[in-house]
């Protein structure tokens, strides 16, 4: 048995102990586990692995997951929110059913992303860093300033309105957990499984040689938008959980702070890989939950300032240390000890002439 | 297949059809269609402040100057954030946050020279008590940008994509730090609250209003020096770069640099130049943005968008593509606060930032690579 395959039946091994355990984690765990750290991983996870979607087969590391997620969570509010006694004065308050608000906002969200995603589907690298960025912090500074979507203050309230297929969340919120932990499952399986259709493959062929395709025959900048579409897709899922989890939606939850935090947990758990959109998560969740507690209130020691200097710290590390995250933190502890090469069996492999060093 | 080549051909005609029509209905709009609200204030989709530019060309006329001086200050931050990506590849994301403590800097050190106080008036100030500011906080965050430019941007060369992680981390730290430290000058008795609006103020003599006589407007000087701030910082650095050593190998690093290394010229000293240049550049626009409005804690991504949005639709690293972005964004911006319809009944709304999308989508449809941009 070759070091990669054990790597891969390691990885699976982890994979399926994180979800048994998860899967009984009202059990296990204590409520401000269960309902703001975990919860909240699925959420940013979902949220974060469109942008790794994007980043790891596209090769675009797109900016406007935040604007998109925002865009859907808005979206819900101005569609399902009913006006009068009890209700909301925010928005449209349109009052639809709650089932045909959900796919009309996710509906809405896709289109938007296919607007985006033709519009930057032509720049690449950089430049489209740069393109998606503008989207970002025009679509929130229009939800700030159109006040006919909701204005400067944020829409509330909006998790009293859910499908009857999601009930009720608002007292009973392990429902939510669950509701979270099998998305964020079903986006982890779709993007598996989208990447290895012939789709897929042409994006990732794409990714790595534009021109290449486009002589091939390959509609690159079609592929470029409907990937881009899918993204949309995955990000209105998180932004539709999230406005569930939160209650409330307001132009700062898709500013330029929530877009560079969205990245900074892409990056913390690796833009190669999907698995790193929940460990960035989760990682970015605990510092951020504990190291607020930690930061004594007069500010830090030395430097001053609050939590971002310290988040903006060990972002600013890992981009240094480790450009890939965590996840690539992974792959390189693997890699070098398939380099030194303990077990017998794999000194086997590294007799052969082909064998390890190479990479 | 001819039908569908011709199918293609008309999804590719569309949007151009589209963009074209919409920049000819914005002009007719500001031309004659508008009008003026009538004396209940109500209005309908044709009623503007002012009224059509034919029937009101006062107003027209302001409203052209104020684009264009806003240009002038869009210039002055977008051309060092174009100078430094022209040159290294590198998307400055701390551009914004430079622009920030520039201006913060810039306000500490007016408060600790004239004593006044926190609400300065520009009759209290002189031209020096506005200059050497300026002067320090270039040089501070010239100072700044130095720094992260040696510890982070010299040994990661051609990564752009990581660059531009490394700086967005820069300004999230930075972002926090301003909250932090400033504004040191605070009214008395009031409370010190991190990352606060501050203004700075103009010198004294620039506190009034000129007459134009081919216009018949009075107009602001103050606006007017931020329109001829932004003329001579653009002729400054076009005779740098252009009439200059130092600007020949900068133009030649541009086009292209392993060629100019290999031809014994240094170029991490030329890196060097340029950020330092770049960076001040940000400050400098802090300044003046500080003492036409405000600075607060914020307005870093709102000058990182700006700077962006000037450079996508100029094109990137080109000094005429830079001034070019800023004239359009520039003029956009002040037509669309006054054009923009404006019915009592739906208050507070401001559009101006659906046509910012708009002006980029209209430019990128045609040119990706921006109107004065090349291909890479």
């Amino acid at each position: 048995m070759s070091r990669w395959e054990t790597k891969t039946l390691v990885e699976r091994m982890i994979g399926a102990g994180a979800l048994v355990v998860l899967a009984l984690g009202p059990l296990i765990f204590n409520d401000y586990w269960v309902d703001t750290i975990l919860l909240q991983t699925f959420l940013l996870g979902i949220g974060a692995a469109s942008l790794i979607f994007l980043s790891a087969y596209g090769g675009m590391i797109s900016l406007a997951q935040t604007a998109l997620m925002g865009i859907a969570g808005y979206m819900l509010g101005n569609l399902v929110s009913q006006r009068g006694i009890g209700g909301e004065s925010k928005g449209l308050t349109l009052g639809l059913d709650p089932t045909l608000a959900l796919v009309l906002a996710i509906a809405i969200t896709v289109s938007v992303g296919f607007v985006f995603g033709a519009l930057a589907a032509r720049s690449y690298g950089i430049y489209f860093l740069m393109l998606t960025l503008t989207y970002a912090v025009i679509a929130s500074s229009f939800f700030g300033q159109v006040t006919q979507f909701g204005g400067f203050s944020p829409i509330a309230g909006i998790n009293r309105y859910t499908p009857p297929f999601v009930g009720d969340i608002v007292s009973n919120r392990d429902r939510l957990y669950y509701i979270g932990l099998i998305v964020a499952a079903a986006v982890y399986v779709l993007i598996r499984y989208v990447t290895r259709t012939p789709f897929g493959m042409a994006l990732q062929g794409i990714r790595d040689e534009p021109v290449r395709m486009a002589s091939l025959g390959y509609a690159v900048s079609v592929h470029r938008m409907l990937a881009f579409a899918l993204g949309a897709f995955i990000a209105s899922l998180a932004g539709v959980l999230n406005v569930w989890w939160n209650g409330q939606i307001a132009p700062g939850d898709l500013g330029i702070g929530a877009t560079i935090e969205l990245l900074i947990v892409a990056v913390i758990g690796g833009l190669g890989r999907i698995e790193g959109a929940w460990i960035g998560a989760f990682a970015f969740i605990v510092i951020n939950n504990y190291v607020t507690n930690w930061v004594p209130s007069g500010g830090l020691p030395l430097v001053g300032g609050r939590f971002s200097t310290v988040i903006g710290l060990v972002f600013l590390a890992i981009v240094i240390v480790s450009p890939d995250g965590l996840t690539g933190l992974w792959d390189r502890a693997w890699r070098l000890a398939r380099r030194r090469g303990a077990p017998p069996s794999v000194q086997v492999e590294v007799a052969e002439p082909s064998g390890a060093g190479s990479s | 297949m001819a039908d569908r080549i011709r199918a293609w051909g008309l999804i590719r005609t569309a949007p151009r059809a589209a963009a074209v029509a919409i920049v000819i209905f914005a002009v007719l709009y500001v031309l004659v269609i508008a009008n003026p609200p009538n004396e209940f204030g109500e209005g309908d989709w044709r009623t503007t402040n002012f009224g059509s530019a034919v029937d009101d060309p006062q107003n027209f006329f302001i409203t052209v100057l104020n684009g264009l001086t806003l240009a002038g200050l869009l210039f002055i931050v977008a051309s060092g954030f174009s100078l430094i990506f022209g040159l290294m590849r590198v998307v400055n994301m701390a551009h914004g946050s430079f622009y920030l403590i520039g201006g913060y800097i810039a306000y500490e050190v007016q408060q600790s020279m004239t004593g006044q106080g926190f609400s300065l008036r520009s009759s209290e100030v002189t031209t020096w008590e506005w200059v050497l500011p300026a002067i320090v906080a270039c040089l501070v965050v010239a100072g700044v940008g130095l720094i992260v430019q040696q510890l982070f941007l010299r040994w990661n060369m051609g990564q752009e994509l990581r660059q531009a992680l490394i700086t967005i981390a820069v300004s999230v730290i930075i972002a926090d730090q301003v909250i932090a430290h400033f504004p040191r000058h605070v009214p008395d008795g009031g409370v010190k609250f991190g990352g606060n609006a501050v203004q700075m103020a103009w010198p004294g003599w620039m506190d009034r209003f000129v007459y134009l006589p081919v216009l018949g407007i009075d107009y602001s000087l103050q606006r007017l020096v931020v329109l001829i701030l932004g003329v001579m910082v653009g002729a400054a650095l076009w005779l740098w770069l252009y009439r200059t050593r130092t600007g020949m190998v900068i133009r030649a690093g541009v086009d292209d640099r392993q060629m100019t290394s290999a031809l014994g010229i240094n170029i991490q000293f030329v890196f060097a130049i340029a950020f330092v240049v770049g960076s001040a550049l940000a400050a400098f626009g802090g300044v003046v943005g500080t003492s036409q409005g405000n600075v607060a804690s914020g307005q870093d991504a709102v000058w990182l968008l700006y700077a962006l949005v000037v450079v996508i639709v100029g094109g990137m690293g080109s000094l005429l593509g830079t001034a070019a972005g800023s004239l359009l964004y520039g003029l956009v911006f002040s037509f669309s606060a006054v054009y923009l319809p404006a019915t009592s009944n739906e208050c507070c709304t401001e559009y101006s930032i659906v046509l910012t999308f708009i002006l980029l989508a209209l430019v990128l449809a045609f040119r990706p690579q921006g109107l004065f941009g090349r291909l890479a």
